[in-house]
């Protein structure tokens, strides 16, 4: 059974893709007989490229994106190295972990609500502080720099890549490394990142991959809060894949292609780094430098990480804010009436699709991690390593941008009758939710200590009895977070919902995005509360499901 | 390629003209009733209004009450999903069983479909039992969707007319002309804003701009002339060269759709908005979107007004039951509880004074609401350009101005 797991997994993995790239490289290179695209040519390129604003769109979309990454990276790593393992560390793990499980859409639409001229903080501030009646008339939001869209995608992924982070210190021995650093001199931050962060580095760089990935090809935060004069490659993509005049799908197809190099250079540009990194690392460990500017690294990570923690506190009080707001008209720093009437109104029509959701991603998770758990285990068994190629094809769901190849998804779908059901688009977000558990769970997985297992089939332990009793709650915590994770993607998928789903399966992320062209702002707010909890709860579950496990057991909790 | 892409879609139109065996006949309208009894009919509509959304679970409550067809309202955020899924099918050849029974539709979309031949037989809308009470006389809109005819294949829902709104409690005598509202801006900058085309109601004001501006608008009426399209909307930009500086963050971003226009009017960051539907801000001031001084008016010399309607596509899973919730929806009951700004506020297609006494007092019953202006104060309406107009407009639009 366990050998065919990889297969399946693989097969899940690529087969959506494969055939969802050849239906968008076929009309790339201007053939789709279904739109009159009959003979091979390089027009839609042409096409794409000739598209005013073409070159500021993929600007934004590579420098922006990779901004998004560097910054998210750099305040985890700092933050990190300068208190891990003090009471600090701890107390952010506490306030982050919620942050975790925010959708990204939702996020963004905290955000917004906090930092527009007409949001919350100046709210706060107007009239007493700042002596405006009505908001003042800032750009700050949507601007053609991108900027807010940077900070928005910044607070999103730096959650994420601090999970990553946590997921993976248990295996590193941080405390020793860290002690033994001491005891030879080195400061804090030094110490850290010479010892530590070379042990952490290997377990969360396909993480940070798929940051890269998912940053220069973001779609829902850069309509939120990205530019529109023009907006970057990704949205601009999305908008002709969906434009009445068919003829725009040639070009959009081009321009997934297109999008797909900018991923792929993206990710290239971060190796290159990479090698500075090392390099530069090399040459500090020779030269025996103490100290790394260790107050600046410390205070610009605690820095970043109050001011992420803050303004998604305020963006979700706000967010709460507005679901039971009546009338709220600026500056008043809070609505007139607080009222449970539009809960009452929205709940009871959002019981299916609350149920839909959590259905949809309770299945996807937890086959996503039966399949990662079987071909580890398999890997684990025969003793064989996946090979770094083969690993690259759990990146296909992550690097393709989604909109390029669901259309061609949606067709081959449609061919075997699984469009529009349920069984579809959980089979939609297990290509895109399989990835991320896989990812999640494969490094802390085998950076279990292998001796145990060695020990435990010396002294007679069948293979079945090993996985059971050894391997898999010595990564309970990663299968719980990874579960979770699984969980909280499903929620937050909407172009597969709504394209595979033929929009009749309905989840709070559909609902939120389809209420946001509305602009009701208590409505978006009540579905971003929702689109927020469920993940929330999955993650609470999570942890609550390993602290339990691990109550008398203390070396395996996060030091805390 | 344009030219090579409408070369085969009416090779595709030629291919599917002929009806369909399996197609139900829509002059037995009894035949039909038998069929819908048990359907149900997938409907394809912008889901982002609440109150729309609420209407329609009360047509999809008095349909099942009355006519056994179940309806499934497929809450769109654009209605090209639509069109897109429609496409997808024909692509995998499924020319039966679609996902799409009924879709809200008008424009280009349906420009679009139609050109495509993706749409249910030519003539069904005017075969419909209700359309007797349609009033094409004194609506020319309901036949004619943005200059393309309709030849039947949507049939009307509502009317829509550009009506701007302004807070009386800031502002008392809102500028009544273009050039009045860019005199209002030299002082008060940033409190104006349009969406950002290619959103409809953005490209909306642009088209209105270009209705006044242009030397003839009978030109609008015709598709885009190349050889003097450069001269006929060079006042139009001259326009808006003049007017952006003075807009909301001095037109270096701007709002997403009228929602976020309304949005802004009730924050107070912009003094004027406009809407695409005569009675949405008093339907508004009724939900607490906007304060109660919020009040409406029109320019003079009249603003662009046009219909919108639904549509079968051609591979419609449940036709039967579609032409039934279509005629429903022509309904005098049905277009007079949405004409009601309580529940929706969209203007009827019918012609009021020619309904049978019950019916014509359930729309004199309606209370307008505070800031709708009577049928009468609604001035002129300008036809929609050809859709062409449009098209050139938004490309030359984004090259201007949003490709920075």
């Amino acid at each position: 059974m366990l050998k065919f797991a990889p297969a399946l997994t693989i097969a899940i993995l690529i087969g959506p893709v494969t055939a969802g790239i050849i239906g968008t490289l076929l009309p790339a290179f201007g053939y789709l007989p279904a739109l009159g695209g009959r003979e091979v040519s390089l027009e839609p390129f042409r096409a794409l490229f000739a598209t005013p604003g073409i070159a500021t769109s993929i600007r934004l979309s590579i420098v922006n994106g990779l901004a998004a990454a560097v910054g998210a990276f750099s305040i985890v790593i700092a933050f990190t190295a300068a208190f891990e393992g003090t009471r600090t560390f701890a107390l952010m793990q506490r306030l982050l972990s919620p942050l975790l499980s925010v959708p990204h859409a939702a996020a963004a639409f905290g955000l917004a609500f906090v930092i527009a001229p007409s949001g919350f903080v100046l709210r706060l501030l107007s009239p007493w502080a700042t002596g405006f009646e009505r908001p003042p008339d800032l750009l700050i939001l949507n601007d053609p720099g991108g900027i807010a869209m940077t900070a928005g995608l910044i607070a999103k992924e730096a959650p994420f890549l601090f999970l990553m982070v946590l997921a993976a210190l248990p295996q590193s021995q941080s405390r020793e490394s860290r002690q033994v650093a001491t005891t030879l001199g080195y400061r804090r931050v030094a110490g850290w990142l010479l010892t530590v962060f070379p042990r952490i580095y290997p377990q969360i760089r396909l993480p940070v991959f798929a940051v890269i990935a998912y940053s220069v090809s973001v779609v829902d935060v850069a309509m939120i809060l990205g530019p529109t004069t023009p907006a970057p490659l990704a949205v601009r993509l999305t908008q002709w894949m969906s434009h009445p005049d068919l003829s725009l799908r040639f070009q959009a197809s081009a321009g997934a292609i297109v999008q797909l190099g900018l991923a792929i250079a993206a990710i290239g540009l971060w190796i290159a780094g990479e090698q500075i990194v090392a390099f530069a690392g090399g040459r500090w460990i020779r030269a025996g430098r103490r100290t790394a500017a260790d107050g600046l690294v410390s205070g610009l990570g605690a820095g970043a990480m109050a001011l992420i923690v803050t303004g998604m506190a305020l963006g979700g009080m706000a967010i709460g804010l507005w679901s039971f707001a009546g009338f709220w008209p600026f500056p008043d720093a809070l609505p007139a009436k607080l009222s449970a009437a539009n809960w009452a109104m929205a709940l009871p029509r959002a019981a299916d699709t609350i149920a839909i959701t959590v259905g949809l991603g309770l299945a996807s998770a937890f086959i996503a991690v039966a399949l990662a758990l079987a071909c580890l285990e398999n890997e684990c068994r025969r003793d064989i390593a996946i090979e770094h190629r083969k690993l690259a094809l759990l990146y296909l769901p992550l690097v393709v941008p989604q909109i390029a190849f669901l259309f061609g998804l949606q067709i081959l779908l449609l061919l075997i009758g699984l469009d529009a059901t349920v069984y579809g688009v959980a089979g939609a977000h297990l290509t895109f939710v399989l990835p991320y558990v896989f990812l999640a769970l494969s490094d802390p997985w085998r950076a279990v200590d292998p001796r145990y297992a060695r020990i435990a089939t010396a002294i007679g332990a069948r293979p079945s009895r090993v996985f059971w009793r050894i391997r898999l709650p010595l990564a309970l915590r990663a299968v719980a977070t990874a579960s979770a994770l699984g969980f909280a993607v499903s929620i937050a998928q909407y172009l597969p919902t709504v394209l595979i789903g033929a929009g009749r399966v309905e989840t709070v992320t559909t609902e939120a995005v389809a209420l946001a062209s509305g602009g009701n702002r208590r409505l978006i707010a009540i579905h971003a509360c929702l689109q927020m909890l469920l993940p929330f709860a999955g993650f609470l579950m999570a942890g609550a499901v390993a602290n339990f496990a691990f109550r008398d057991r203390r070396a395996l909790r996060i030091a805390s | 390629m344009q030219k090579t892409i409408a070369v085969a879609l009416a090779a595709i139109a030629l291919a599917v003209l002929p009806a369909r065996a399996d197609d139900p006949d829509v002059s037995n309208w009894q035949a039909i009733l038998e069929d819908a009894k048990g359907e149900t009919v997938y409907f394809h509509a912008w889901g982002g209004e609440p109150r729309i959304n609420a209407y329609l679970g009360w047509v999809s409550d008095r349909l099942a009450a009355e006519f056994g067809v179940n309806l499934e309202h497929v809450k769109l955020d654009d209605t090209a999903h639509a069109v897109s899924r429609i496409v997808a099918e024909k692509a995998a050849g499924k020319d039966h069983g679609g996902k799409v029974d009924l879709v809200w539709i008008n424009g280009e979309n349906f420009a679009a479909l139609k050109e495509a031949g993706l749409l249910f037989s030519p003539g069904w809308a005017e075969k419909l039992p209700n359309w007797k009470y349609v009033d094409v006389a004194g609506k020319p809109a309901v036949t004619t969707d943005f200059t393309v005819p309709t030849e039947g294949l949507e049939s009307p829902w509502g009317m829509a007319k550009l009506v701007f709104s302004h807070d009386s409690a800031r502002l008392k005598n809102p500028p009544k002309t273009l050039q009045g509202l860019l005199d209002y801006l030299q002082e008060h900058p940033g409190r104006f804003a349009y969406p950002q085309p290619p959103n409809f109601h953005g490209s909306t004001f642009l088209k209105q701009v270009l209705a006044n501006s242009i030397d003839d608008p009978a030109k609008l009426q015709r598709p885009v002339d190349d050889a003097t399209f450069g001269q006929d909307v060079a006042p139009l930009f001259a326009y808006l060269d003049k007017l952006h500086p003075k807009l909301w963050r001095e037109g270096r971003a701007f709002p997403q759709s009228a929602a976020d226009l309304r949005r802004m009017l009730a924050d107070g960051e912009i003094d004027i908005a406009f809407t695409f539907n005569p009675s949405g801000t008093s339907a508004a001031i009724e939900a607490g979107e906007l304060p109660e001084t919020v009040r409406t008016f029109v320019l003079d010399g009249g603003t662009i007004g046009n219909a919108h309607f639904v549509a079968i596509p051609y591979n419609a899973n449940a036709k039967a039951g579609a032409l039934v919730t279509a005629n429903f929806l022509l309904s005098p009951e049905a277009q007079a509880r949405k004409q009601d700004p309580q529940n929706w506020g969209d203007p009827t297609v019918l012609n009021v004074e020619a309904l049978p006494h019950k019916d014509r007092v359930l729309f004199e019953e309606i209370d307008l609401g505070i800031a709708t202006l009577p049928p009468e104060d609604l001035g002129p309406v300008i036809p929609e350009p050809h859709a062409s107009w449009m098209t050139r407009i938004e490309e030359e639009w984004i090259a201007r101005y949003a490709a920075q």
